[in-house]
């Protein structure tokens, strides 16, 4: 199965994998070189990579898809709380839910495109955010969230040693992945290094290439002797498990699921990472949500202490102003910046860091500017 | 009438609103021949065109394929039966490439309509890349094969258009003006090329407005004029027919 | 009877404003070929126009007043709220209506929003794909929302209705059908309200040169440039037309749902699938959703039928929205070829 990719794919494939093995040490000279904020960078990754595969090859824009994240969620932790601590059937259920339940919203939902394809997957997401919050509450245990007990079942951990002492920590066998330690951050790396190879391979597949067609032109693809939805529901329902992967994950390394994993912002966030670090790119999607889940972290800790702090050398009369104003972005302000950056992406980089590094690149070899439209690290090489 | 009609457009009515755009349309298409059909504007050329590829239903009557009625099939269907259409407005893919542009169809062709193989390598379908660089080089786009297909000039997307039909190889060929804002020289070389794929048993229906072309290509010609077929033979029985000439040259309407 | 008509009643306040947000939602669609996400921003400006309307009636003046003593013993502070400073009884009669009297800085507020909006950022976005629209309306929905939010707080903020429609109206007694038919009175201003604006905006598109220029439009957006006007002008201002009345149910609306900086997008969503419902571009079925989709609402919130299919009441709309969208591709009122790609 490691042979057909070309040699490009395989550098960048390594390059990806060593990155992300050494983020520990790599994100040490700015600060975030710590388990639960790289664990939650793999996470998001992963989450945007698989909303990558929808967006990015057949444009269909889903508003929905926080919905599989937050079933892949409630899927582990159930497995933790029946089952056992162990992060594999965890996964396994999560991927299977998900799998499942994409499989019904986007069998109803594509029977529709463009904008009405992304008001049913949001009015989806919607309902299933409602229910999660009302009716499900045996299910979700409602605003409180799902979250582990003593007096779980736990069938298959009881049938190996009594129940220990305290809450148990999720684990793969003997080690443990949730509480913040290594392990649980390179768990999660494991898996977004896999879902990375597989969206290499996805994008590099005839299938690929059919999807790409699809968004460039759907009608033709149809005389031209393809029935379209099937392949639609094929990306849509691999896109969703990565999102159930994504949100087992974030049930794996801290064991609770609540319903606002499903609400519509947080679909809204992770069409941001996408567009942000380059939709329809291999890794654009991936620094999208390193990006944004960094800045988050150092952002919403910031304070006006701390940019007094900043500012200090001013004279007061800038200094105060200014704070005034920063302290609108920083803090509980942050979600203000991510607006801000969204619009000025969307406004005039369409294409994302991906595209600004591409057109920083262009400079310096002194390409002409014509040729940025094409999309080099989403460009098959058929014949090597 | 002899048996191998590979179609046959059986009794086709199509009016829009009040206006018959098709009446009394009786119409076979010999297997292996090169049919035109020919008329001055408005004569239905076109309705009749989307009606044999599904994209229209007829009023009455039915199409008929190899013995199979394909009115009120899916266009894809039609398509994996064997009839291919050459667009007039090239409907390429624009973002893709020239070599994906005729992959595409090619897989259709060898893969049937749907086929998940998300994990499939491109490099091992060696079959389908030599089967679209061939087409591609029948046209004579092979040395741009990994330009944007968006990039082409309106007549190179023309030609891309003739490769992704071809590259099919289906039974039934549908080609609507395929040299219409050509030069002289790309449509000679177009002509050239359909000959070539006239030995390999292709059946193909031409619709055309340059006559230059339908008398080098074609076996048998049909000419329609506001809506109805008003003369059906081989092109020298047709050229002499008075009634052809009246509808061009007349101009009763 | 009585049960059923409380529940039509209770559904058309709610409905008259998922109407007059789908309407604007609707107007700009089909006018401009935009699809604004940021509209159920504009809603909740609206509201939070109401909100900083009453703060600054109530702005007081405080004077310690050593004749008085309080309880303890302290002087007394005196707060007058300067409006009744200045303007005696009818500055407390304006106080008391603050709610129904800050639609007089709403208008304009809105209208200068609108055509910010439309001028600064919306015009850019005429001819890009509707998934680009989608999504910078997104990140400015965020923007607005997260400016209210640091200004005013995250928390719901209430505003009183006027004393005289404070109370419940008892309308079965109007209509002879006895005591408990009863209904607060704000909520039958609401509704009489929403319509009357619902009839200036149609009487506006009827009677002026931009109503051509919306029907047009909605038509076929490539010929509105051949009529020979400047569709620039009136496509702003139609956009303006669209956030003041958002705006318009964001100020009434406070009485029955005190504000908060992410009601709008709440609203928003709502308003999608009524505008969906409707008819993508079809004014007429977006007031019509709108009040229908309200009326269902309500009457999947009784406990009758909650007792049968529980959970209805939270995924109604989504789930009438799913239907009619799989069964009528069109809406119910929508015309062929809007927004159909």
């Amino acid at each position: 199965m490691f042979a057909g990719l070309s040699r490009n794919d395989w550098f960048l494939f390594l390059a990806f994998t060593a990155v992300i093995l050494l983020m520990p040490i790599i994100l040490q000279p700015i600060g975030a070189a710590y388990p639960a904020l790289m664990q939650k960078m793999c996470i998001f990754g992963l989450f945007a990579i698989g909303f990558n595969i929808l967006f990015g090859l057949t444009g269909y824009l889903s508003f929905g898809h926080a919905a599989f994240v937050g079933v892949g969620s409630y899927a582990a932790v159930w497995s933790f709380k029946l089952l056992t601590m162990n992060i594999v059937p965890a996964l396994m259920l999560a991927v299977f839910f998900t799998a499942i339940f994409a499989l019904v919203i986007g069998y109803v939902s594509l029977r529709r495109s463009g904008i009405y394809f992304s008001i049913l997957t949001l009015a989806f997401a919607q309902m299933s955010y409602n229910l999660a919050y009302s009716v499900l509450t045996p299910l979700t245990n409602g605003e409180t969230g799902l979250q582990l007990s003593l007096n779980d079942p736990r069938v298959i951990d009881r049938l190996f040693d009594g129940a220990g002492p305290g809450l148990p920590r999720v684990n793969f066998f003997d080690l443990y992945i949730s509480g913040g330690g290594y392990a649980g951050f390179y768990t999660c790396a494991l898996a977004l290094i896999a879902g990375f190879f597989i969206s290499i391979r996805i994008f590099r597949s005839p299938f690929g290439m059919m999807l790409r067609a699809i968004k460039s032109n759907q009608n033709r693809m149809r005389y031209t002797g393809f029935n379209t939805r099937p392949y639609l529901l094929a990306a849509f329902v691999i896109s969703g498990v990565y999102a159930g992967l994504a949100g087992g994950l974030m049930a794996a390394t801290d064991p609770l699921a609540g319903a606002e994993r499903m609400q519509w912002t947080a679909s809204g966030e992770v069409v941001l990472m996408t567009i942000l670090g380059g939709v329809g790119t291999l890794v654009g999607p991936v620094i999208g949500a390193a990006v944004i889940k960094y800045f988050e972290n150092i952002f919403s800790s910031f304070g006006d202490a701390t940019l007094h702090d900043v500012f200090g050398f001013l004279p007061d009369a800038i200094e105060d102003p200014l704070v005034a104003f920063l302290s609108l972005f920083v803090g509980d302000g942050w979600h203000l910046t991510l607006g801000v950056v969204f619009m000025l992406i969307v406004i005039f980089l369409p294409g994302g860091i991906m595209e600004g590094l591409r057109r920083i690149w262009n400079l310096f070899n002194r390409r002409r500017p014509g040729d940025r439209e094409a999309t080099p690290a989403a460009q098959p090489q058929p014949a090597e | 009438m002899p048996s191998n009609a590979v179609l046959h457009v059986a009794d086709v009515h199509k009016s829009f609103g009040g206006l018959r755009a098709l009446s009394d349309i009786d119409l076979q298409v010999m297997e292996g021949t090169t049919h035109a059909i020919i008329g001055p504007n408005g004569a239905g050329k076109s309705t009749l065109l989307n009606v044999c590829i599904g994209r229209l239903a007829p009023d009455t009557g039915a199409v008929v394929f190899d013995g199979e009625v394909i009115t009120g099939k899916q266009p894809y269907e039609i398509n994996q039966m064997g009839i291919v259409r050459v667009f007039q407005t090239p409907e390429i893919f624009p973002d893709l490439t020239l070599l994906q542009n005729v992959m595409v169809p090619a897989f259709a062709k060898h893969d049937g309509a749907f086929k998940l193989n998300p994990m499939q390598a491109m490099a091992k379908r060696t079959e389908i890349i030599d089967d679209a660089m061939h087409c591609l080089n029948d046209v004579g786009l092979a040395h741009q094969k990994d330009a944007v297909a968006a990039s082409l000039s309106r007549g190179d997307k023309r030609r891309l258009e003739l490769a992704m039909g071809l590259v099919q190889n289906p039974r039934l060929l549908l080609l609507d003006e395929p040299t219409a804002g050509m030069s002289r020289h790309d449509t000679n070389s177009t002509i050239d090329l359909l000959k070539k794929f006239k030995g390999r048993g292709m059946t193909k229906v031409i619709i055309e407005h340059d006559m230059h072309v339908v008398f080098s290509l074609a076996d048998r010609v049909t000419v329609l004029a506001q809506g109805r077929i008003i003369a059906d033979g081989p092109p020298d029985q047709v050229r002499g027919n008075p009634k052809v000439q009246e509808a061009y040259l007349g101009g009763t309407h | 009877m009585d049960a059923i008509l409380l529940q039509i009643l209770n559904g058309l306040d709610k409905g008259g404003a998922y109407a007059l947000i789908a309407l604007g939602l609707t107007l700009v669609f089909g006018t401009l070929g935009v699809v604004n996400f940021a509209h159920g921003a504009l809603f909740m400006l609206g509201a939070f126009c109401a909100v900083t309307f009453n703060k600054l009636l109530n702005l007081e003046s405080v004077v310690i007043d050593p004749e008085q003593t309080t309880a303890w013993g302290s002087p007394l502070e005196v707060r007058t709220p300067y409006v009744e400073a200045w303007l005696g009884d009818f500055g407390a009669v304006l106080n008391d209506y603050s709610v129904p009297a800050s639609i007089v800085l709403a208008i304009p507020v809105m209208l200068l929003v609108g055509i910010a909006m439309e001028r600064g950022l919306i015009r850019y976005f005429y001819k890009r794909p509707h998934a680009d629209q989608i999504l910078v309306t997104f990140g400015l929905a965020i923007v607005i929302q997260e400016i209210i939010k640091h200004f005013f707080g995250a928390n719901p903020i209430p505003q009183p209705a006027p004393d005289a429609f404070a109370g419940t109206a008892y309308v079965g007694e109007i209509f002879g059908l006895g005591q408990t038919l009863a209904y607060p009175w704000w909520r039958i201003v609401y509704l009489l309200f929403s319509l009357a604006v619902i009839g200036a905006v149609f009487a506006f598109l009827q009677f002026t040169t931009y109503g051509m220029v919306v029907r047009a439009g909605m038509h076929d957006r490539q010929t509105v440039g051949f009529l020979g006007i400047d569709i620039q002008r009136r496509f702003t201002v139609v956009f303006g037309l669209a956030a003041v009345v958002a705006g318009l149910a964001g100020v009434m609306y406070t009485p029955i749902l005190p504000p908060d900086y992410h009601m709008g997008m709440e609203f928003l969503v709502l308003s999608f699938v009524v505008v969906v419902v409707g008819g993508m571009g079809s004014l007429g079925g977006a007031v019509a959703a709108g009040f229908l989709l309200g009326i269902l609402q309500s009457f999947a919130s009784m406990n009758e039928v909650k007792a049968i299919i529980p959970g209805i009441d939270q995924i109604i709309i989504y789930l009438v929205a799913v239907v009619i969208l799989l069964t009528l591709p069109r809406g119910l009122l929508g015309r062929r070829g809007v927004m159909e790609d």
